[in-house]
């Protein structure tokens, strides 16, 4: 047994993986030949060898983790920020906009804001499908993404890749790889912002 | 003792396997890229006149491998054994290609070190006098690789700054028993390195300790250092791990100004891939299009290729699992006559 968090050299630090892969498979061999409770026993120091064996190496990842990390380039963020900014709110001026045209051609208010979002999602769909939404989404991150039409991205960008796999197990089956987790959690938000609003009200 | 085995890892190749014959193939986006005119054939559309990516890779690799056979005036019957291997799962593309040729087949998979260990297994194909001609091929294809490993293409995400793009090419290279061209003289079998890393997409920092272990290990067993060698390059490392490798070098007292990177040097700045290039074929197009050419030229004599590897799946990144990476090294020389 040795301390935690020491960081080996490399001779030692092999010396011991190998000590302790020798103790692993002599431990395993016991356990394999034991019976009932005595098995147990054996599997309860197999897992214990198991989880030095991953405790010898942590400090030397650490180690290499910190050296690594100072040679990250660093996220643009300033410049995405900004970019986020402009794209993502030119895409709601855009629905303003269509909501507006919709609203003086003499829809309802419920009406005009359902037809807006039904056309931004076509919109989004229609620049997935001619290729441009992810160059403007590689500029833009969460501008284009947030927006609904980044929503229409998620679908029409796994419908064209998978269209090639058949439309049952291609297109059905993985229409919603990449928007299904926020229609789950997004409902289930939904859910239990719901029953607080009941409760509180 | 084993006979041709040197020190821990390396092996020695007496007869001095040529390789005789190489070709490569790429995409469009390759074709734009600093070697743009030195491959054999750019591709002028992803797809290659296929319907899907995985046909349009597969056909890259074997447009590779017949380029290379005709090159040298054979046919796939003439090839004892076909080593290949690419990133999709099952190694699909290297199997369909080689049901095409109708050869002896062993399928290969080191992720993107796949190009170096198909060098290593036809050196010792050929030193053990088990064959007189081997091929070689390994392929990637940019959007089969985002399909498999990552988000749909078309997807509006952000990569981040230390992703690599996933090179659309394929390499292939005949290596003979004898003929003319460059000799492989050794290669050292690398180990699995793992120290930590799990991001999926920063697979350059999680490999450079596996080339440098390789490279170490290469050292120590031939009594070897780097100004043996005109030029020692890793396969697709990119621009950051190429740094930490070079950081590395520089605690072990090596000097890093030989060193070079195929992902690096695959890609220009201005094309905005971030970090470089990535996947099998990566080192091997580089490699076959313009280090062999300069072997040949007689601008190098001796270059140690070191291919390495990210030995992740999709479904480990997800379960928080780190990633293992491997780096085999070959040692090729123009030969001196």
């Amino acid at each position: 047994m040795i301390a935690q968090n020491v960081l080996l050299n490399e001779q030692e630090m092999t010396k011991w993986l190998n000590e302790l892969q020798k103790e692993h498979q002599k431990v395993l061999f016991w356990e394999a030949q034991a019976k009932g409770e005595e098995r147990k026993k054996f599997a309860g120091l197999r897992q214990e060898i198991e989880r030095q064996q991953q405790r010898i190496a942590r400090p030397q990842q650490i180690d290499y983790q910190s050296t690594a990390i100072k040679l990250v380039p660093p996220q643009t963020v300033i410049k995405n920020v900004i970019m986020a900014f402009l794209v993502g709110g030119s895409i709601c001026l855009i629905g303003q906009i269509i909501y507006n045209l919709f609203t003086q051609s003499g829809l309802g208010l419920k009406d005009a804001a359902a037809a807006t979002s039904s056309f931004l999602v076509f919109l989004g769909a229609l620049f997935t499908a001619l290729g441009y939404y992810d160059e403007l989404g590689k500029v833009a991150g969460a501008g284009s993404i947030v927006p609904i039409t980044g929503f229409a991205n998620s679908i029409v960008s796994s419908a064209l890749e998978f269209k090639r796999e058949g439309y049952i197990y291609g297109v059905g089956a993985r229409l919603f790889t990449v928007a299904g987790p926020i229609l789950v959690y997004g409902t289930m938000v939904s859910i239990l912002v719901g029953l607080v609003y009941y409760f509180v009200r | 003792m084993a006979q041709n085995k040197i020190g821990k890892q390396t092996l020695h190749f007496p007869s001095t396997p040529i390789i005789t014959s190489w070709a490569s193939v790429v995409g469009p986006m390759e074709g734009k890229g600093p070697l743009g005119e030195k491959y054999d054939l750019v591709l002028t559309d992803t797809l290659a006149g296929e319907k899907t990516w995985e046909k349009a890779e597969q056909k890259m690799m074997q447009f590779s491998i017949e380029l290379a056979l005709e090159k040298r005036n054979l046919l796939p019957k003439d090839l004892d054994f076909y080593l290949a291997g690419d990133l999709l799962n099952q190694i699909t593309c290297a199997n369909f290609t080689a049901r095409f040729l109708n050869t002896p087949f062993l399928g290969l998979y080191g992720a993107c070190s796949t190009f170096a260990e198909g060098l290593c297994m036809a050196g010792v194909l050929l030193e053990g006098g088990f064959a007189e001609k081997v091929g070689v091929s390994a392929s990637s294809h940019h959007d089969t690789a985002e399909k498999q490993f990552r988000t749909p293409t078309e997807l509006g995400d952000q990569r981040p700054m230390t992703a690599q793009w996933t090179v659309t090419g394929s390499a292939s290279i005949i290596i003979e028993k004898t003929g003319t061209g460059i000799i492989l003289t050794h290669a050292t079998i690398g180990k699995i390195i793992d120290l930590g890393n799990s991001n999926a997409q920063d697979l350059g920092s999680a490999m450079a300790p596996a080339a440098f272990d390789t490279l170490k290990t290469h050292f120590e067993d031939l009594g070897r250092n780097e100004n043996d060698y005109d030029l020692i390059v890793t396969g697709d490392l990119g621009l950051l791990g190429h740094g930490i490798l070079k950081e590395l070098l520089k605690e072990k007292g090596i000097s890093p100004d030989r060193f070079n990177d195929c992902g690096i040097m695959v890609y220009s700045p201005d094309q905005d891939t971030h970090c470089g290039g990535s996947g099998c074929g990566c080192s091997g197009v580089v490699l076959t299009a313009h280090l062999i050419e300069r072997l040949l030229s007689g601008y190098y004599h001796r270059i140690l290729f070191i291919g390495t590897g990210a030995l992740l799946s999709p479904l480990t990144s997800l379960q928080g699992e780190t990633i293992p990476c491997i780096a085999h090294a070959v040692v090729l020389e123009s030969r001196g006559e």
